[in-house]
């Protein structure tokens, strides 16, 4: 009884149901998903807008001048004009206080005509007008090849440092008997979380003393002393890898340093690439360590703190500074798409199982 | 950890006495190797961690400026006195720090909690597209995120008012409407709508802390007639409170040093009304803008302590809400 009324008490059946759970929630990510790009979106359409439109209120959203038609060899404003009770795009001749001359540019054979009304009240016709020049503008204003260059060199040599001393230690921690390595490990992981300021100030202060305050060497040198939760992800990824194959390298009399080097870092290509990705992007990222260091410098300033000298010199020029944080976001973008898979796995290793 | 192979074949071939020399000796040359493959990270601690922070609390005794470092004056508590005593906006400053953290956090953490449940439902359709989509902000550098949302939070021409406008009717954009970061009740809101570009790395994580939980234990719910809430309020959240946890912990200690949106928009002013000069800001103009180090040492050092609270405090809640499979509750 009971099981028969439910049966028949349910109208739908599970196909449909199924069906319209997949069609309510499928469309309720592409909303969430389309109200979180709206500012992408909004970047890239300002990117590309006119000096004069960014000045103007009532402009529109999209990419637009307002337009003009010639007319015997100059230039008159295109307006929409109420005639006849019909809008009308209509070029104005000469403007008066209560009537003012038009043109229309489909007959402009007809010359101009009379419109009483005032035209100030009227509202400009705008089209199209997409300037990609603003990304050359705002690549040659902030002199993008330069901090470009020196982002890469940090993220280059930083990556290099940082994927090497991290496997180097993780491999330490991963097969070697140490007194106290537990302990050290812990240490090692409870350093990821200290605030970084409070090692801050003496550092600062020993880089001053010894002149590499104004170059790249504090941000350079640190980096090869590896970094807890990169070790912390080659760890676990070594840990997995079965031992037979350097074991029988030790028989032969490999040296555990070139067992390293020749078996387990050719074997480790997956996480050593997580690793690179994560500081590749930290350092394409970092912006307290370049402020500090190199302040004063801004030849060598890497993006991101280009990026702010920019946004502060020519904060009118939203156009421009939009185009300048588009460029900005394109090589970690580009790099994402293609290594999302290694990498997403890489964030999940070290957040979850830790 | 199992000894080495080598150890073993060795072994089989020596007397006892002779095994226990042989196996110290082998076992200093492994410890030798270990402590040679760990080095970078011990001389790293040491130099970059250890002494400096030691060095901060010395520091932190003094009156002193790295430009004219033969006039560094020691104070003795002086520093310690004037943070906690009397410089007002050393409190005002973590109040606001903190005041942040308990509305970006909570939203933060909501909403990626409700992405990875959106992706991780059957019922949606091309998730793999979607997931890369939720993500891709997060690789952008955070300075061009927060100039992008800086333009489109713009009272009068950014989009988020004149759609509002649109939709809604009510005047969002000009000097009445809606001035998302010049409105002290507004702009924390609007930094944490930043914040949200960020929560690519959250959401993979809470995805796959969905994805581990069990489906049987779905299954079995779902046999004694639990609904889809019921399933995810006692089955779903319980179970992955040790990622929310984790989080958690993160974003406190991320928010504690919360600084390049407020430098990277006003200079570290504070504007409006001094609401974003948060404690990380306030350590950057004493330290770096008037290079008054032994006072920022000491604000650095107060930030270690009141980091180590937080945390202390969040861990010892933690036996109440976090679950940890195999244990009791």
């Amino acid at each position: 009884m009971i099981l028969s009324r439910r049966a028949s008490g349910n109208v739908l059946t599970k196909s449909t149901r199924e069906a319209i759970a997949r069609i309510g929630l499928t469309s309720l990510t592409l909303a969430v998903l389309a109200l979180f790009l709206i500012p992408m979106v909004y970047g890239m359409t300002t990117a590309v807008k006119t000096d004069s439109q960014i000045a103007k209120t009532g402009a529109p959203w999209w990419p637009a001048r307002e337009r003009t038609f010639e007319y015997e060899g100059k230039a008159y404003d295109v307006y929409l004009v109420p005639v006849d009770g019909e809008i009308r795009e209509l070029a104005l001749y000469r403007p008066g206080r209560q009537s003012s001359l038009f043109i229309d540019p489909e007959n402009p054979a007809a010359g101009p005509f009379e419109w009483q009304g005032q035209w100030r009240q009227l509202e400009r016709v705008w089209q199209l007008d997409i300037q990609w020049s603003n990304f050359t503008r705002a690549w040659n204003t902030i002199n993008f090849p330069n901090l470009l260059r020196n982002t890469l060199m940090y993220a280059g040599i930083t990556t290099f440092g940082a994927v090497l001393s991290a496997a180097l230690v993780a491999y330490g921690f991963a097969r070697f008997r140490i007194p106290g390595k537990n302990i050290l490990f812990m240490i090692m992981l409870s350093t990821v979380i200290l605030p970084g300021a409070v090692t801050l100030i003496p550092t600062y202060f020993v880089f001053l003393q010894i002149g590499w305050v104004g170059t790249w060497l504090p941000l350079i040198v640190p980096a090869f002393f590896s970094w807890g939760t990169n070790v912390f992800l080659l760890r676990q990824f070594f840990l997995g890898i079965p031992r037979d194959l350097e074991e029988a390298a030790q028989i032969d009399g490999a040296s555990p340093l070139r067992i390293f080097f020749s078996i387990i870092l050719p074997m480790s290509r997956p996480a050593l690439t997580a690793v690179a990705l994560f500081h590749f992007f930290w350092a394409w990222n970092d912006f307290f360590g370049p402020l500090i260091y190199l302040a004063g410098h801004p030849d060598k300033f890497p993006i991101t703190v280009g990026l702010t000298a920019f946004n502060n010199l020519y904060s009118q020029s939203t156009n421009l500074i939009q185009a300048a944080s588009l460029i900005s976001a394109v090589i970690p973008i580009v790099v994402f798409f293609f290594a999302q898979r290694i990498f997403l796995e890489g964030v999940v290793i070290t957040n979850i199982e830790k | 950890m199992a000894p080495l192979p080598e150890l073993s074949s060795v072994l089989r071939s020596r007397t006892a006495a002779a095994q226990r020399r042989k196996l110290s000796k082998l076992e200093k040359k492994e410890i030798r190797w270990g402590l040679f493959f760990i080095s970078p990270w011990i001389i790293g601690f040491l130099l970059f961690y250890l002494l400096p922070m030691l060095a901060s609390f010395g520091f932190s005794l003094y009156d002193f400026n790295p430009a004219v470092p033969d006039q560094a004056r020691f104070v003795g508590f002086a520093n310690w006195q004037r943070a906690l005593f009397q410089d007002a906006e050393v409190w005002l400053s973590l109040r606001r720090t903190l005041h942040f953290a308990a509305i970006s956090l909570p939203i933060s953490l909501l909403f990626a909690l409700f992405l990875a449940i959106l992706l991780n439902s059957e019922h949606v359709l091309g998730k793999s597209v979607y997931r890369t989509l939720f993500y891709m902000p997060t690789m952008i550098p955070l300075v061009a995120t927060v100039l992008i949302w800086n333009g489109v939070l713009n009272e009068q021409t950014g989009w988020i008012n004149v759609i509002i406008e649109r939709l809604t009717g009510i005047r969002a954009t000009g000097t009445q409407g809606l001035r998302w970061l010049a409105d002290p009740n507004l702009v924390y809101y609007a930094y944490t709508m930043f914040g949200l570009w960020g929560v690519g790395n959250a959401m993979i994580i809470f995805l796959a802390g969905l994805q581990g939980v069990p489906t049987e234990l779905y299954e079995a719910a779902q046999i004694d007639g639990a609904n889809w809430f019921q399933r995810l309020i006692f089955i779903t959240i319980p179970l992955i409170t040790p990622v929310i946890f984790y989080q958690l912990v993160l974003g406190v200690i991320g928010s504690l040093q919360y600084f390049l949106a407020p430098f990277v928009l006003n200079g570290g002013t504070g504007f409006p009304e001094g609401m974003t000069r948060f404690f990380m800001v306030y350590f950057y103009k004493q330290s770096f803008s008037f290079f008054s180090m032994g006072y920022g040492a000491t604000l650095a050092w107060l930030m270690l302590i009141i980091a180590m609270i937080i945390t202390v405090v969040l861990f010892g809640t933690s036996r109440l809400w976090v679950f940890y499979a195999g244990e009791e509750r």
